[in-house]
């Protein structure tokens, strides 16, 4: 009571809060390392997963996320230009891919899908690409520019609006029903060599394509004039404007070219997958929002590889992370794990580096767990896969804020 | 931001009123006997005069039961009296909303249809009112239950699509003296084990034409050991308790035929890419793998499973969730099993004499395509029995009005023997299992001729005849 405005000290100060993320920290390097280590080490004594199967789950990663990449561009751009989510994006997707399926149907009954499989994927590409277009442009005339001036928060409810509304409006009129696009012709969908890697002809042109639109649209914003009017509107609406910059126009463009991303996915998927109903845009609209986030929000690369990378995590992670638990750590590799740890932390301690607290703290940890002969095996791993890509997130964010690649964001915006 | 928000203010203060006024607006018209209900309880708590005051449906049920004179003694449940020209209150309670609209429409409209055909109950039109959402989840039978437990002139409901909802449905329908006939819950906690042990969420009053889960996980097994001679086998089900109970009686029946398990895992709904779990499969090496899931997630898992190393040439069997055109339609379902309720009803005449050909037909004209679920026939099965438990118990008073009695039709629904259902044979057991219980198991050969390949029965099952 009686010491006033005391001097800043060194005291050490006990906070739940800051104690609560150092175990986080030594949690997730521990289980990391171990559940990696382990895959490779099961690997060896033949318990683990077959090299094949390797191959197969990153392949599956790699085409299901440059889907999510493909989406993710579109929430990237509007968060970019406009500074909110436009969480009907999903719901954009899944209309281009439900007429998309009208009309691949239409090809299929008149013979052509199966004469003439190319020609047949390229107009339902131009419709699937035309409708999710017009349905952004449509949404952001109707629902978002009379709100151009209203508070940050008001356009994103309104978004959760229209994806509740298009998602009703296309159960009204197509049914409820799952809607399956027909199979595309055998030669394409056989297993073809690529790399060493036996895969399906179908996922191989899923990444090709994604991979195109993605060069094709990054070429766009960089290059073009109406990109860099775009990254001007996104950098200062009113200077853009002050600059000549008719920036509905501009507002209007995103949209649409977002939307046209949403179509190229559409097509994707149902190469890839092929069941389509009202509810198909939901949950894959959440994962690309989120790869969007990792990637960076309003970074266009960031967008693509943060699509890419969840995709990654999620055909890899359970697998890589969870299947490794089940190996026991060898008691000697145990021992000197403690001995080693302990070492590391005293060291860490006396140079004041924490993050070589915390490896010397996770390495004590493994320690333990390898004495104890303690192992984890976790059935239906694959069940787990969201948990794993969105622990990893969070691990990502945890380490970088703003993302992988870093956010892009206009002035407003980082005010 | 301020500025901004100072242009809003006026509209959102607006909007709040015209919400407000809504709210009062929907409560007074659309909630009569809701609120009733309260002002009935706030007169229990606070003074007499404000019963003598409303005239509350309650009121006048009671006062015409006195004045009708010679009126039956109403039961422990209470009793529900339709006043003359008044229509016959049921409800309906399905998933006709979300991802499993396409199991919960079609029952619904069962219900509609059956109600056409079964016309008017001693001069009584019946009536569903606002057919309710289930959203298949315990959230949606929560609130679908309180508001059908609070109109008190409702005599029945017809529902739940999903097991999920009725578990948090069925003791408020149980509480409020109703009954309640589900046509495609399956899941065995809602009725018994079939050994006379209740299921924990059984409550009295809760009926079904579907059958137990138990069944056809029994079924299946004994498929799978006896007659294709495999002994390992893999489980997937998505979380879903329908799907999990499923999974789980085709586990245990399986195990105690001496059969091995060798995987038993799970997808999440909405998952599109199966690479993982099938790799996680392949693994264990199953000759056969049962997925008693719903679309999309079968199909993905369908189309995909051919091209996961070591799974080439695994047996694939579905469940009835799966038993839809829109799957059924797909290449990759070819030389696929389903387990499922005996779908093939040839002549069985219902009750009222509709034929499944005729009920079909119906459908057709009314909502021009076909059932997207195979379920139809239980809900219409389902409100027939429902109907006709209504008629029996029903007494006409002198004022034209229509006394029925809940205690005495729940008696009546739990003494069914021998009911002509489009299904079969209905007979309830004590804790409300009514169904056929003929389970089937079909091959699916060729993907154009889907009701082949639906009627294409090469296994039953049906214990106890």
């Amino acid at each position: 009571m009686t010491t006033t405005a005391t001097t800043p000290t060194r005291t050490f100060r006990f906070s739940w809060t800051d104690s609560f993320l150092w175990a986080i920290r030594v949690m997730s390097i521990f289980v990391i390392v171990w559940g990696f280590v382990g895959v490779i080490a099961l690997g060896f004594e033949g318990n683990g997963l077959s090299l094949a199967a390797w191959k197969q789950l990153t392949i599956a990663g790699l085409a299901q996320g440059s889907m999510y990449g493909l989406l993710a561009l579109g929430y990237s751009m509007v968060y970019g230009v406009l500074g909110f989510i436009n969480f009907a994006h999903g719901e954009v997707f899944m209309v281009g891919a439900i007429v998309g399926f009208f009309t691949a149907n239409a090809l299929f009954d008149a013979g052509v899908w199966e004469s003439n499989f190319i020609l047949s994927i390229l107009i339902v590409l131009v419709v699937a690409v035309a409708t999710s277009t017009f349905t952004a442009v449509i949404i952001e005339k109707v629902a978002y520019r009379p709100l151009r001036n209203a508070p940050r928060l008001i356009p994103l409810i309104t978004s959760i609006g229209v994806s509740f509304f298009l998602q009703n409006a296309v159960q009204l009129l197509v049914g409820p029903a799952v809607k399956s696009y027909p199979a595309p012709p055998s030669w394409l969908s056989d297993p073809i060599n690529v790399l060493g890697f036996k895969v399906p002809g179908t996922t191989v042109l899923v990444v090709v394509l994604a991979t195109i639109s993605m060069v094709g649209l990054w070429l766009f914003v960089e290059r073009s004039a109406t990109g860099r009017s775009m990254r001007a509107v996104a950098e200062d609406k009113e200077i853009a404007a002050l600059m000549g910059i008719d920036v509905d126009r501009v507002i209007v463009t995103t949209f649409a070219v977002g939307g046209a991303m949403a179509g190229v996915a559409a097509l994707l998927w149902a190469l890839l997958f092929r069941g389509v109903s009202f509810i198909s845009g939901f949950l894959p609209g959440i994962k690309a929002f989120t790869a969007a986030v990792l990637g960076g929000i309003g970074n266009i690369v960031g967008a693509m590889l943060g699509g890419i990378l969840l995709g990654l995590f999620e055909g890899l992670g359970p697998n890589v992370i969870l299947r490794g638990l089940a190996w026991q750590i060898p008691t000697a590799l145990a021992i000197v794990l403690l001995i080693a740890g302990a070492a590391v932390v005293f060291g860490g301690r006396v140079v004041h580096r924490n993050g070589i607290v915390i490896l010397g703290a996770s390495a004590i940890l493994m320690g333990v767990v390898g004495v104890l002969g303690i192992t984890i095996v976790i059935p239906g791993l694959s069940q787990l896969k969201d948990v794993v890509a969105f622990t990893a997130l969070v691990l990502v964010l945890i380490f970088k804020p703003a993302g992988l690649f870093g956010e892009q964001l206009g002035q407003e915006d980082r005010a | 931001m301020n500025d901004n928000l100072k242009k809003w203010l006026p509209w959102i203060a607006v909007a709040a009123v015209a919400l407000i006024v809504i709210v009062i607006i929907a409560v007074n018209s659309g909630g009569d006997d809701e609120a009733a209900a309260t002002t009935t309880t706030a007169g229990q708590t606070t003074t007499t005069a404000v019963e003598e005051t409303t005239t509350t449906t309650v009121a006048e049920t009671t006062t015409t039961t006195e004045a009708g004179g010679g009126a039956p003694e109403a039961g422990p449940l209470g009793a529900v009296t339709v006043a003359p020209g008044e229509d016959i209150q049921i409800r309906s309670v399905e998933a006709i909303s979300g991802d499993v609209a396409f199991l919960g429409v079609p029952n619904q409209r069962g219900t509609e249809l059956a109600i056409t055909d079964y016309g008017p109950i001693k001069g009584h039109n019946v009536t569903i009112g606002t057919p309710l959402d289930d959203l298949c989840s315990a959230e949606g039978g929560q609130a679908a239950g309180q508001t059908v437990a609070s109109d008190e002139q409702v005599v029945g409901v017809i529902g739940t699509s999903c097991s999920g909802a009725a578990t948090a449905m069925s003791p408020l329908i149980s509480q409020a003296g109703m009954v309640m006939i589900s046509p495609s819950n399956t899941s065995p906690a809602l009725t018994s084990d079939l050994a006379g042990t209740p299921g924990e969420n059984y409550n009295p009053g809760y009926y079904r034409t579907a059958h137990n889960d138990l069944f056809q996980g029994a079924a299946v097994a004994e498929f799978v050991f006896n007659q294709l001679k495999l002994t390992k086998a893999a489980a997937i089900h998505d979380g879903d308790p329908y799907t999990n109970g499923l999974a789980t009686a085709f586990k245990n029946a399986f195990e105690k035929l001496g059969g091995e398990i060798v995987a038993f895992t799970a997808v999440n709904k909405g998952d599109t890419d199966m690479t993982g779990v099938l790799t996680e499969v392949a693994q264990a090496g199953p000759e056969v793998i049962y997925f008693p899931i719903f679309m999309p997630e079968g199909g993905f898992i369908a189309q995909q499973v051919g091209a996961v190393a070591g799974l080439e040439n695994v047996v694939l069997i579905g469940a009835d969730g799966l038993l839809t055109d829109n799957f059924m339609e797909l290449k990759a379902t070819e030389g696929m099993y389903f387990s499922g309720p005996n779908l093939d009803y040839g002549n069985n005449k219902s009750e009222i004499g509709t034929t499944a050909a005729d009920f079909l037909a119906e459908y057709q004209a009314a909502y021009g395509e076909a059932p997207s679920a195979a379920f139809w026939a239980h809900s219409y099965d389902a409100t027939v029995l429902l109907l006709s438990a209504i008629e029996k118990v029903s007494v006409e008073l002198d004022d034209g009005s229509l006394f029925i009695d809940r205690q005495a039709l729940r008696d009546e629904l739990t003494s069914t023997k021998n009911f002509s259902g489009i299904i079969g044979t209905l007979s309830c057991d004590q804790f409300g299992d009514c169904g056929a219980q003929r389970i089937s198991i079909v091959l699916h050969e060729d993907s154009s001729d889907i009701e082949k390949g639906k009627s294409n029965i090469v296994f039953e099952y049906s214990p106890g005849g």
